[in-house]
């Protein structure tokens, strides 16, 4: 494993490259697919308010699966993650339009720890909400 | 309904192999937006000193989760599936999942607790290549909303 960043080189307190990550209904369908996750809240609007949902929410785990691309794409490898863990706080809602909803978000080092690995806090929003709650990362560094 | 607590430490039988596949991975990467050559390009992989692509974090979590689906199914707990969300995730790498590997999935009850009249329910999968090496664990909360009142 060979990240491209050296645990020398940060600090508690580093930010890594905040990004922000697009979602439409299109974007969850092929999600589905590509999961096998095909619970109607994810696709069918009808179902999703029937359920008593505002609209048709996002999978928490492509959330989860957006949000650690901050710390692949800061790492270069994905195989430097060592731990990664998420809370499902609130759900992300997509609209059926051609902007959907966006995932924004950013992480910094919390704290160093052994084996050059350190710890990332990830914060995810959408609409102005926090989606993920504890959502941190274990990478290591070269 | 409050959930049985003698399921508590209880472990159900290792799953069939799932084979795990270069297009499956291209395919979730794709359906991801995630386009890191790790995840496509078994040269890129191996610069960075994988045998072959790799899956990204999460990918694992449709093999664990279809495991958990015995606990989720298993009468005799009596979990009502309708009424569950998946609470929290977490996961803890041995080394990344990759083309190649043959996974099975081993799932253990880890907790079950009551709180505000909701079930939570921690699931532990434990995954191992065709080797018997350990892979990965997975962590998977689970909470069955308690019935809403009439």
């Amino acid at each position: 494993m060979t990240a491209q960043i050296s645990y020398a080189d940060v600090e508690v307190g580093t930010e890594l490259p905040a990004q922000t990550f697009p979602v439409t209904r299109a974007t969850l369908v092929r999600y589905a697919g590509a999961s096998g996750d095909f619970n109607p809240i994810h696709w069918n609007e009808r179902f999703a308010k029937e359920v008593g949902l505002p609209d048709v929410i996002a999978h928490g785990m492509f959330t989860m699966a957006e949000a650690i691309r901050v710390v692949t794409d800061w790492a270069g490898d994905p195989g430097a993650v060592v731990e990664y863990g998420v809370r499902f706080t609130r759900p992300v809602v997509v609209p059926d339009d051609e902007q959907g909803a966006v995932i924004e978000v950013s992480g910094k080092v919390a704290a160093k720890l052994d084996d050059n690995t350190v710890r990332v806090d990830l914060l995810a929003m959408s609409a102005g909400q926090k989606v993920l709650g504890m959502s941190r990362a274990v990478v290591r560094l070269s | 309904m409050a959930l049985d607590q003698s399921f508590v430490g209880r472990s159900y039988p290792p799953t069939e192999p799932y084979e795990v596949g270069r297009e499956k991975i291209r395919e979730f990467a794709e359906a991801v937006g995630d386009a890191n050559p790790a995840y496509t390009d078994a040269e890129a992989a191996k610069a960075l000193g994988h045998p072959d692509v790799i899956a990204p974090p999460t990918f694992v979590f449709a093999i664990t989760f279809k495991a958990a689906g015995q606990v989720v199914a298993d009468p005799r707990l009596g979990l009502d599936y309708s009424r569950v969300v998946h609470g929290d995730q977490k996961f803890a790498y041995v080394r990344p999942v990759r083309a190649g590997d043959l996974l099975t999935v081993t799932s253990t009850i880890e907790t079950i607790r009551s709180m505000a009249g909701n079930d939570i329910l921690d699931i532990r999968g434990e995954v191992h290549d065709q080797n018997g090496e350990h892979v990965v664990t997975a962590w998977t909360k689970l909470v069955a909303r308690g019935a809403e009142e009439a």
